[in-house]
């Protein structure tokens, strides 16, 4: 799961696009509209490689830092099989910020390098993991939800133009239909229980509401930036896209089940066929990303200390003669 | 206990979450170096490169390839190879295949006869 539309980009700290070589821009601009793969060591505009750089490692951060809040719930999951489940489904999202760490490098930054602006607060991850998981029924929200919503962003993407990206996509989105099932199987199964249940998990739907209508992002006026993207390919839906396609097919879900939205706004216009819905509160979606969330300081405590308790271990296995070579896909 | 927060580990390891600590930044191939995975699915089947691990040797390579390509599905074996062994060729240089697929003298497809068969049978019968 996890990687969300939006993709944080500090304007102030942009650099300026950059004049690529006619030629070269021609031909590259060329094989994307030919439907066709850019490789890590094909030429590539500098801009091209910055944001896509921006764009997977973003991910793959939201990928770990997404693994906490839910692996809180491990040891105190309810029976045996759902804690076999969350154990599979944490343990595949870290396997999945791997796969996208990798996919990042070849477009050489490495691993250390990504880890160490994640730890120090430069590079973002997705906002929605900077709330608290305080009860069973958040697993369920979040493994049903905002599974739910990272999966309508990465089947845009894993159409994009970037070979190591997509294939990194590819597999992560056959493995997230799995957490999104079980997520699913959570959220009925309380949904549909005892009134206490019941009220645990509209509890949750209603503090989860804000950050899942935050995840895709505010909305995206089409600037000429977003334009060069789309026809590279690196961004391939804007953010209200995503959010109506999001929309369409999860809140039915939530309905049939007799449980409400937070928002009294929240329908459907037949006419216009787009969901109508009240603006989340955006200063607080902008001061989260600043680190002031309710529990920004905390997860990257806890991944500062994974790195810092593993260092003997890592220093323990490596060998005097190796040396790091860039991965090749 | 003091409950500081709904992590057991931020409890339970006493991590401190104001604590800042700019020092601690890891160091270039701390993570060590990249292997390539190959993956068989079943007996028979070929080996198909799957992605990446890092890791500090081939042995713990092969280790970490299991729990990241094999954690579900069929998997009957792994094969890892150090990136750095990989001699891969430029993708400029693909020109040199151009002209492979208008080899039809190598392709099955390159040889018809039916018509010549044909013909002559006609011939044959007018004759």
């Amino acid at each position: 799961m996890y990687g969300g539309g939006y993709i944080h980009d500090d304007q102030k700290k942009k650099p300026e696009m950059q004049a690529e070589d006619p030629v070269l821009l021609a031909e590259f601009e060329a094989r994307i509209a030919r439907g066709e793969k850019i490789e890590p060591r094909d030429w590539m505009p500098a801009d091209y490689r910055r944001q896509l750089i921006r764009m997977i490692e973003q991910h793959a951060h939201s990928e770990i830092i997404g693994a906490l809040p839910e692996g809180t719930w491990i040891t105190r999951a309810p029976g045996f099989r759902r804690k076999l489940a969350l154990m599979a489904k944490v343990q595949d999202e870290v396997g999945h910020a791997q796969l996208l760490y990798s996919a990042a490098e070849t477009l050489g930054k490495s691993r250390e390098d990504m880890i160490n602006d994640l730890i120090n607060g430069k590079s973002k991850y997705s906002n929605v993991f900077n709330y608290p998981a305080k009860t069973w029924a958040d697993v369920a929200v979040i493994g049903f939800l905002i599974d739910a919503a990272a999966i309508v962003n990465q089947v845009a993407n894993s159409k994009g133009s970037y070979g190591p990206y997509c294939r990194a996509l590819e597999r992560i989105c056959y493995e997230e239909s799995f957490h999104l099932k079980q997520g699913h199987s959570v959220f009925v199964y309380l949904a549909t229980g005892t009134p206490t249940q019941r009220a645990m998990v509209q509890d949750a739907l209603n503090r989860w509401w804000q950050p899942i209508m935050h995840f895709f992002g505010p909305s995206d006026k089409m600037s000429q930036h977003t334009e060069t993207l789309m026809r590279w390919k690196v961004k391939m839906a804007s953010n209200d896209d995503m959010r109506q396609q999001f929309l369409t097919m999860y809140v039915p879900k939530i309905w049939e089940l007799g449980l409400t939205l937070p928002d009294p706004n929240l329908k459907k216009n037949p006419e216009t066929n787009q969901w109508e819905f009240t603006e989340p509160d955006w200063n607080e979606f902008y001061e989260v990303i600043k680190g002031n969330g309710p529990c920004n300081a905390e997860r990257l405590a806890v991944r500062r200390a994974s790195e810092e308790r593993g260092a003997w271990v890592r220093a323990a296995l490596k060998r005097a003669d190796q040396h790091y070579v860039t991965p090749l896909a | 206990m003091n409950i500081q927060s709904l992590d057991p580990r931020v409890t339970r390891l006493g991590i401190d979450s104001e604590e800042k600590n700019p020092d601690q930044t890891l160091q270039r191939e701390e993570h060590w170096e990249t292997f390539q995975v190959f993956h068989q699915k079943k007996r028979g089947e070929k080996h198909s490169s799957v992605g990446v691990v890092h890791a500090p040797n081939a042995e713990m390579a092969l280790l970490f390839a299991k729990e990241q390509y094999a954690r579900r599905g069929e998997t009957v074996n792994l094969w890892i190879v150090n990136t750095r062994d990989v001699l891969a060729m430029d993708y400029d240089d693909y020109d040199v295949f151009s002209t492979t697929p208008e080899k039809m003298y190598r392709d099955p497809a390159g040889y018809k006869v039916n018509e010549k068969i044909a013909a002559y049978k006609k011939a044959q019968l007018d004759v």
